[in-house]
């Protein structure tokens, strides 16, 4: 496959970036769309230019670390894909794709496609978390929990951070991330004790970092990788109100 | 600051504020309109009501001034998620692709301040007679005023009748998005009644936006006299 991609260079967040096209030719549609970038740094490279910045780890879509928003949708907008597991075979010979990085003020760009996302960190920092005690490891069905509520909270586990619902959101907003956290955590008993309080702090943190708020278009649900769905804001949003109302 | 001013300035608080305004808004807009709706039924239905309403005197009061209040808590939190939302994304995609976002759902903020705009005006129009002053003078034989008169005369005009129909669209888009909305916003997601709830935002909009609209549209086309 031979492509033109448009991506988005930026030296520095203190810099202002730009557009830069770039022609690759013998892409293999087997390729992730990584591996198509590996590629095309490579000629980068060997012209003595400046290599393409883009996160990624795993690359078999668990970590969160790739991003992308691939012609103006997080991931390629593929259902349940991460940018890691996109084939190349969903584009086209001749495709000219554009390549930008999460755009939001709380995730600034480090360089290139490369953002900050540490501010993901501290909202976990803030309330994503359980008390565990010290000691001999418990029975693991010590704790009976009923079966929907392990689905649920199982549902809500499988975000892996990666930031496309935020990157995807008209309102730049994180509510997504930050409800499967919240409502994973409290649809189980080991998430009881600190359970209002973390829903207040780490949505207190959420707006402290800048994210946006939700308006429900429900864009980050068909964006995000792990198809998490927008029934944990409204979880999320009872939890809001019942800890208000309790006084926690 | 106060527990309660702290939960409002936090984005979800405001978010419910929002939907727990705009229900009362709602129920306000559905019994306007169901009081409009007694034009059909003629000057005296019409002018009773009117009346019986500015009968009720300190109590019209405290309707106004809570009215007053649940606007005014409606417009400051969606000028703050607003401004917030701005601020979250100050630098756009050059290329954006929505799937899931909606004429309506994009434009709230617009409708809203339009809305904001016409209720301005109507008031102007129908209670403070600011822009037709003869109105005040219209009284029917019975010594009250006239608002039946007043309402006929006023649609006549095909510049004002033009500007309440086209409120009235920006109303209903309003509500279309918003009554679905509010529904996810006060935690309210249930897959049994999410087609509901998702119907709920459309046909409201459309119902109540037509309902206001038959009264214009009705003079205009000389049914109502
Ligand atoms: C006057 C100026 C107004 C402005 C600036 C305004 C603005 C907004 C905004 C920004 C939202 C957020 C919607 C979202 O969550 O996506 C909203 C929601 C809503 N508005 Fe308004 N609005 C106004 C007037 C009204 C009026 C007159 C009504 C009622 C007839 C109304 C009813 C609603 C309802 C029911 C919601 C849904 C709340 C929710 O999202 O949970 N609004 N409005
Ligand atoms: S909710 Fe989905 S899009 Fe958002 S961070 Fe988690 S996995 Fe990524
Ligand atoms: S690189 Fe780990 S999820 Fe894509």
């Amino acid at each position: 496959m031979d492509l033109t991609l448009r991506v988005w260079r930026q030296k520095d967040g203190q810099s202002t970036g730009r557009f830069e096209s770039y022609q690759v030719s013998g892409i293999i549609p087997d390729m992730s769309f990584l591996e198509m970038l590996d590629v095309t740094n490579e000629r980068l490279i060997m012209e003595g230019k400046d290599p393409i910045a883009f996160d990624h780890d795993c690359r078999e879509g668990i970590c969160g670390m790739c991003s992308l928003v691939i012609n103006g949708r997080a991931h390629g907008g593929f259902d349940g894909t991460t940018t890691c597991q996109l084939h190349m075979r969903k584009f086209n010979d001749g495709d000219t794709i554009t390549i930008e990085p999460w755009r939001a003020s709380a995730f600034p760009v480090i360089r290139d496609l490369v953002v900050d996302r540490t501010s993901f960190d501290r909202i976990i920092q803030a309330g994503g978390f359980i008390s565990a005690n010290t000691g001999g490891a418990p029975d693991g069905n010590a704790v009976p929990i009923p079966k929907p509520d392990a689905d649920a909270a199982m549902d809500a586990a499988a975000c892996i951070g990666c930031g496309a619902c935020a990157a995807s959101c008209p309102n730049g907003s994180a509510m997504l991330f930050v409800a499967a956290k919240v409502s994973h955590l409290a649809h189980l008993p080991q998430g009881m004790p600190e359970r209002g309080q973390r829903v207040l702090d780490m949505v207190a943190r959420m707006d402290e970092e800048g994210f946006g708020n939700c308006t429900n278009h429900a864009e980050c649900e068909a964006m995000c990788p792990k198809d998490i769905s927008i029934s944990h804001i409204a979880k999320m949003n009872r939890e809001f109100i019942r800890a208000t109302v309790r006084g926690d | 600051m106060g527990r309660f001013a702290k939960i409002l300035q936090s984005s979800i608080g405001a978010k419910v504020a929002m939907a727990v305004t705009g229900i009362l808004l709602v129920l306000f807009i559905i019994g306007h309109l169901l009081g409009n709706l007694l034009m059909f039924a003629g000057p005296e239905a019409t002018n009773a009501y009117a009346k019986g309403l500015k009968d009720l005197g300190a109590l019209l009061w405290v309707a106004r001034v809570g009215l007053l209040v649940v606007f005014l808590v409606h417009i400051s939190s969606a000028l703050r998620l607003w401004r917030m939302n701005k601020a979250a994304r100050p630098q756009a995609y050059a290329v954006s692709e929505s799937t899931m976002v909606t004429y309506a759902g994009r434009s709230i903020v617009m409708t809203g301040a339009l809305v904001l705009a016409f209720a301005a005006y109507h008031l102007l129009h129908f209670t403070l007679f600011a822009t037709n002053p003869e109105f005040a003078q219209l009284q029917d034989a019975q010594g009250r005023h006239d608002v039946y008169r007043m309402v006929i005369l006023g649609f006549r005009n095909t510049a004002v009748s033009g500007v309440y129909l086209v409120s009235m669209i920006l109303l209903g888009l309003h509500l279309s998005h918003g009554v679905t909305s509010l529904f996810q916003s006060l935690g309210i997601n249930n897959p049994t009644y999410n087609p509901i709830f998702k119907r709920l935002g459309p046909w409201s909009g459309v119902l109540l936006a037509l309902g206001f609209m038959s009264i214009p549209l009705a003079v205009l086309a000389g049914v109502l006299k």
